[in-house]
């Protein structure tokens, strides 16, 4: 069957591109002595940049991207819209205002998990907002004006948030904040994430039949045995759970749930079912490959991965958005 | 004011030099700095009542030796509309104020001097006698000289080894050859490994690189409350890890200025120098 | 037993009830036609009859739990949509969900359900196409089919003839009609009056909300009715081949 094969070779491919990741930095380790400190813990400084600078990173990257494959592509399921993807209609903006907010008010030193959680509530809200605005018959004008809407309010609270901040450095932050980077995380952050991200890919992996049914509309899909209000709360819960986790670690990075779902969508056969799961894996191979090529790219500099997505991804949704006019949608 | 304590008693040698400089009509009588350094040096120099205000900063105990002190004078904020309002006759500004409110300020018709930075340790006291021809003081400029000279001459490491340190500020900034943190480093003993890396100046310098480098100092540069991504560098735990296993210091505000209070920073490295041999 | 019930039943859309006091119930076997012009309300009373809106009274269906409800009732909405470009035989596999347990992949039977409901509809050769490629014409089959598939004893359809050629429409009338002859049955919202007096063994007229008439569609569809429901004239005889309904004119 071809798509075990797809899913295989997406994941031979993240298996590789994780390898690459670990192998580039600025140390230059050679690859026999990388592999030796991060299995053996050989060499302490060796030890110290595999285990605790690298493996960190390309976890994260595999981690985030998943999740924001995953996302984008059970919100495009649901909304039956190619233009839906966290970033891109404000929830991973909102997710960051959540955690701008909770570093800043100082509840996450005083409670670590406070950062997530408050990014996942940023979150819920803004995946509410835009069910609310655009779910249920709103085509993609409603979608994208409401994505806009919630972004750029996002946007402006967290540079507010940034802006009165006792610290020099915060203000200049808000370019992280909105192009998220992987740069010098820890397993700390892996571990702070780890927890809602797997809480939200179980949600957003029960999903797949619901999506199926619901190509054919939702009164269909409702007489096919689907239950509508519970596909959204977990869709919800779900998308907040992920992308509030990886918005809190490493900032909103966009376009990486329109991208792969759009790439991924005809060796699936357009299945909603199978595409979450090829989403998640072709969303872990873009990260991953965005997260080396900045460091390939501008090593000395801490280039945002979000510009790199958006590089990709931006004359892809202006190619959506005018395949979508055309259709009169 | 502490500096003032000593009055001049020592050899006029630098005198001459700087009194071409000084004002020509006077001592200004009101005084107000914008920048840091200049607050700290007119604060260390300036005669009872002739310093109006510095700038808010110099009240920061994390960025400024003279907080307490600072605390006593009006603080500003570096702006021409507050500036001016304190009719000031003397405004002093660094290098890197901002041209607009210097430019608007001399269109006012207020005399604004800017002090060179003191890259080296060389140009303190050179900048010293600068400020004191400036205010009129070259007196307590010559005994401030002379002290700082003194200072200095006592501080010399113990020859033997010379470990390796590595400043690590916040976003992996770091400061390499040519920089005062770099000839305070040199001083007290330490070869920077940043200079080693062939930074020049200021640059960064990725943590991977730091820990294989496995310097035998690490000095820090301090958090500011609040939280930032910038600062969370320095508690990431590769670093934890590497400081716990080598000696650390943080880089204070006597690290900020080229002032004579350069010399607390370089006693404090001296004595690490000689707990990490 | 009855397939569909329904007591008393109201539903609301703002302020207004659209449906009055709707009582009725359908029968294997039976094939009904569901009439009444523009805003009578066919389609609430059918949504409202499947659970799928807030309605007061009594319906056997909206009171199934919803996976009890997918094997009861197969529902074929007006709106053909396909949101994405899946192949004919996925969409038609879908019907066959209510069937499956959580994660379980469609066995021999299903497998025989969905070659069953294609070689129906005609779509042996379309099982590759990509749906929405097809034409309306032929995606309407596609989706019948699909309802087919989830071989329910009762099948609803609002409009299904609608934007079909003569030849497609009639074909469609033949196959409602066949799979109630078999135990089955089937209610559809029709337009076209002629279609529902040839092929349907009941007619239900809708109008303003209420039952207006019941029963076999030559007893139903007098002149008195069509004028005060529907408005129009028409020609009714009884042909060697079946009933021939020709509406005529508009009574203002």
């Amino acid at each position: 069957m071809r798509f075990p094969l797809l899913l295989a070779g997406l994941a031979l491919l993240v298996v590789a591109l994780f390898a690459g990741s670990l192998l580039v930095g600025p140390a230059g380790i050679a690859p026999a002595r990388a592999l030796a400190a991060l299995v053996r813990g050989e060499g302490l400084a060796e030890t110290l940049v595999m285990r605790e600078i690298r493996l960190p990173r390309a976890l994260l990257a595999v981690m985030i991207g998943a999740s924001l494959g995953l996302a984008g592509a059970a919100m495009q399921g649901y909304l039956r819209n190619p233009l839906a993807e966290p970033g891109l209609i404000g929830i991973s903006g909102s997710a960051a205002l959540g955690a701008v907010l909770a570093l800043h008010t100082g509840l996450a030193a005083a409670f670590a998990l406070a950062l997530p959680l408050a990014a996942l509530a940023g979150a819920v809200v803004a995946v509410g907002l835009i069910l609310a605005l655009a779910g249920r018959t709103g085509g993609s004008i409603t979608l994208i004006l409401a994505g806009i809407a919630v972004s750029a309010m996002a946007g402006a609270l967290t540079s507010l948030v940034l802006n009165l901040s006792p610290n020099p450095f915060a203000a200049a932050e808000i370019v992280f904040w909105m192009m998220g980077s992987l740069a010098d995380r820890s397993m700390v952050h892996v571990w702070l994430a780890l927890p809602f991200m797997a809480v939200g890919w179980a949600l957003l992996a029960t999903l797949g039949r619901g999506l199926d049914a619901l190509t054919l509309g939702e009164d269909a899909a409702a007489t096919l045995g689907v239950s509508l209000t519970r596909l959204r709360l977990m869709l919800i819960g779900g998308t907040a759970c992920v992308v509030g986790a990886g918005t809190a670690v490493a900032g909103a990075i966009g376009f990486v749930g329109l991208v792969v779902p759009h790439i991924l969508r005809p060796f699936v056969g357009a299945r909603p079912s199978r595409l979450l799961a090829a989403s998640a894996l072709g969303g872990a191979a873009m990260l991953l490959a965005a997260d080396i090529a900045v460091r390939l790219v501008l090593p000395e500099r801490d280039l945002k991965l979000g510009v790199l997505t958006a590089l990709v991804g931006a004359p892809l949704f202006l190619h959506l958005i005018y395949r979508t006019r055309r259709e009169g949608l | 004011m502490p500096v003032l304590r000593r009055a001049s008693d020592l050899a006029a040698f630098a005198v001459a030099l700087f009194c071409a400089a000084a004002a020509s009509a006077g001592p200004p009588e009101r005084v107000v700095s914008i920048n840091l350094c200049t607050d700290q040096l007119a604060m260390m120099l300036a005669a009872p009542g002739q310093l109006v205000s510095v700038s808010h900063v110099a009240a920061d105990p994390r960025v400024s030796p003279l907080a307490e002190e600072a605390a006593g004078f009006h603080l500003n904020r570096g702006q021409a509309e507050d500036v001016h309002a304190l009719q000031p006759d003397l405004v002093l500004a660094g290098p890197y104020t901002s041209r607009y409110t210097v430019d608007l300020l001399r269109r006012l018709g207020v005399e604004v001097r800017e002090l060179p930075v003191a890259g080296r340790l060389a140009d303190i006291p050179g900048t010293i006698a600068q400020m004191g021809a400036w205010l009129g003081r070259e007196s307590a400029a010559e005994a401030l000289i002379a002290e700082f000279e003194a200072g200095l001459a006592r501080l010399t490491p113990e020859p033997g080894t010379r470990p390796r340190a590595v400043l690590h500020y916040a976003n992996n900034y770091t400061s390499g050859a040519g920089t005062l943190a770099d000839e305070i480093l040199g001083l007290a003993g330490f070869v920077n490994i940043a200079a080693e890396e062939g930074i020049s100046g200021g640059g960064t310098l990725a943590m991977e690189r730091i820990l294989m480098l496995a310097p035998d100092l690490v000095i820090t540069g301090q958090r500011y409350p609040g939280a930032s991504r910038a600062e969370a560098v320095l508690d990431h735990p590769a670093m934890q890890t590497l400081r716990a296993r080598r000696a650390s210091g943080v880089s204070d505000a006597d690290w900020v200025c080229g002032t004579p209070h350069v010399l607390s920073a370089l006693a404090r490295l001296v004595s690490l120098h000689a707990e990490v041999r | 037993m009855a397939l569909l019930s329904l007591a008393h039943l109201y539903a609301a859309r703002g302020p207004c009830d659209v449906l009055h006091d709707i009582s009725l119930s359908v029968a294997a076997g039976e094939f009904v036609g569901l009439l009444g012009p523009n805003g009578a309300g066919k389609t609430t009373l059918m949504r409202a009859a499947l659970g799928l809106m807030p309605a007061r009274g009594e319906a056997n269906l909206a009171m199934l739990d919803r996976r009890a409800r997918a094997r009861a009732v197969a529902w074929l909405p007006q709106a053909r949509e396909i949101a994405w470009p899946v192949d004919v035989e996925t969409v038609i596999t879908l019907g066959r969900a209510p069937h499956l347990a959580p994660g379980q992949s469609p066995g021999p039977a299903d497998r025989d359900a969905i070659d069953a409901a294609i070689a129906r509809m005609g779509l042996d050769g379309f099982r590759t196409r990509i749906a929405t490629q097809l034409s309306g014409g032929e995606q309407a089959r596609v989706l019948i089919a699909r309802a087919l598939a989830q071989q329910t004893p009762l099948l609803m359809a609002d409009e299904p003839t609608a934007g079909l050629d003569p030849a497609s429409q009639i074909g469609l009338m033949e196959l409602f009609a066949a799979t109630a002859r078999e135990g089955r049955a089937v209610i559809a919202s029709l337009h076209d009056l002629g279609l529902a007096v040839r092929h349907c063994s009941r007619v239900i007229v809708l109008d303003r909300g209420r039952i207006a008439a019941d029963g076999r569609p030559d007893a139903v569809l007098t002149p008195d009715l069509l004028a005060r429901v529907f408005h129009i004239s028409a020609h009714f005889v009884q042909g060697s081949d079946g009933p021939i309904f020709q509406p005529l004119g508009v009574i203002r």
